[in-house]
């Protein structure tokens, strides 16, 4: 019990003041501090509108059933603003993943995104794809939209494996702009070596506040960063009392 | 509807989520979680379809790559076919398995370590700055210290840098992003559950 009284009060002091910041920060708006691949990103998407070019939001081929979901959800967030501000576009942003679950999300998000910039007549199910099961099927399905569907932006969000490095190199042959971010370790020294501007760590959860997504986005960061000076405090008071014997 | 989706999203993920802090709660959770099972075996069956669509719409519009769509179908409806008559278990299936998708599978791997090779050769001329040029000297640096020479591991390289790089270095700096990744997916999961996001046909 121990244990997940640590669980329950971390959870709980973390839901408080993820409610107690959205409501502060609906007030006064966040002020963000500068990401380059965040503001690449928002920048390929109104580039890609004007120039008529196709953005690909993948989303990885993480399940929602395990821990690799919370970063799936992150991309399918982003997804969300994507889709919204190029549903009017010639070419309307496209979606990948390699989980059927995740698919069928990327499906109702894409949706969701049409109809809240008031074209939802305008929504194709075939923009929200899954392109293989499991990792290399996923990014051989993935490849072939990067090749021949005028691609403008690869935006890789999710949990991707060193299988994105095939990924990017197909990006880089067809001058297509990488902007990654992974959970999985491996995935992100990949992107790290591949992209233009990497995303490292927790900066994937970031984006969405970058692109507007919502208050609830900004509020999430402030959080992250409260528990994150906690954690800070708690590792070092633990080194101390142990140095000091108390522990 | 839209009300009923979110209320049923938010109370199986406080459910599933109150099943991990209090045990009493554990066998809704685990009934919970066998629903969703079921629910991805079908979202898989929807996936093979979705798959089918979409390549069939590539061919249908004539559009570039479409060979290789048609090719994926052809295949896709055989084996599907010869799947479900024979069984999963048939001599033939795994060989399917073993002779063909492990195979390529393997071939992208050669793939992908070439791809890796390049990706870091090309990574000064892309971004020249500190942290590319750390990157890529302590890559050199575990490649050569994992290197099995024949007189053994290599002088200092082997023996001293590569395990203190790996031990002290990279697993400190795995655990602070892993810890950075833990934090937002914790905030990520919390606005699923206020319904602040809503991926499942929610506005």
């Amino acid at each position: 019990m121990y244990g997940f009284g640590i669980e329950l009060g971390v959870v709980a002091v973390s839901a408080v003041l993820l409610l107690a910041i959205t409501i502060w920060k609906r007030k006064s708006p966040a002020k963000l501090c500068g990401i380059a691949a965040l503001t690449r990103l928002h920048r390929v998407i109104g580039l890609s509108v004007e120039d008529g070019t196709r953005l690909h939001v993948s989303l990885g081929h993480g399940g929602l059933l395990d821990s690799r979901g919370g970063s799936a959800l992150a991309g399918l967030a982003i997804l969300r603003g994507i889709a919204e501000k190029t549903s009017v576009s010639d070419r309307p942003a496209v979606a990948s993943s390699g989980d059927p679950f995740i698919g069928l999300l990327t499906q109702d998000t894409i949706q969701a995104g049409y109809q809240a910039a008031g074209v939802g007549e305008l929504y194709t199910p075939t923009t929200g794809r899954v392109t293989g099961l499991g990792p290399f099927g996923f990014a051989a399905g993935a490849l072939h939209i990067t090749q021949n569907e005028n691609v403008s932006a690869n935006i890789m969000l999710g949990n991707f494996g060193p299988e994105s490095a095939l990924l990017a190199e197909a990006s880089d042959r067809e001058n297509v702009v990488v902007i990654g971010a992974s959970n999985d370790l491996a995935g992100q020294s990949v992107l790290f070596a591949s992209s233009q501007d990497a995303l490292i760590g927790e900066e994937l959860f970031a984006a969405g506040a970058y692109i507007g997504a919502g208050t609830s986005h900004a509020a999430s960061l402030t959080v992250q960063d409260i528990l994150r000076w906690l954690i800070v405090f708690v590792l070092l008071g633990g080194a101390f009392a142990k140095f000091a014997g108390v522990i | 509807m839209r009300v009923l989706t979110v209320l049923i999203a938010i109370t199986a993920g406080i459910l599933i989520l109150v099943g991990y802090l209090f045990p009493q709660f554990a066998a809704v959770q685990t009934l919970l979680l066998n629903y969703a099972i079921i629910f991805v075996g079908a979202a898989a069956l929807v996936g093979v379809f979705n798959i089918l669509f979409v390549h069939a719409d590539k061919i249908r519009r004539r559009e570039k790559g479409s060979v290789y769509s048609a090719f994926l179908i052809m295949f896709l409806v055989a084996t599907l076919t010869f799947g479900i008559i024979v069984g999963p278990g048939h001599i033939t299936m795994r060989l399917v398995v073993d002779a063909i998708i492990l195979p390529v599978e393997a071939a992208l791997m050669g793939i992908l370590t070439i791809t890796l090779l390049y990706a870091a050769i090309r990574l000064l001329r892309r971004r020249l700055d500190v942290i590319s040029v750390v990157f890529l000297l302590t890559a050199v640096l575990v490649v050569f210290g994992s290197a099995t020479l024949p007189f053994g591991d290599m002088p200092v390289i082997g023996t001293f840098l590569r395990p203190w790089v790996m031990q002290v270095l990279a697993l400190g700096g795995a655990r602070g992003i892993l810890i950075g990744v833990a934090l937002g997916t914790l905030t990520t999961g919390l606005r699923v559950l206020f319904g602040a996001d809503r991926p499942y046909g929610g506005n």
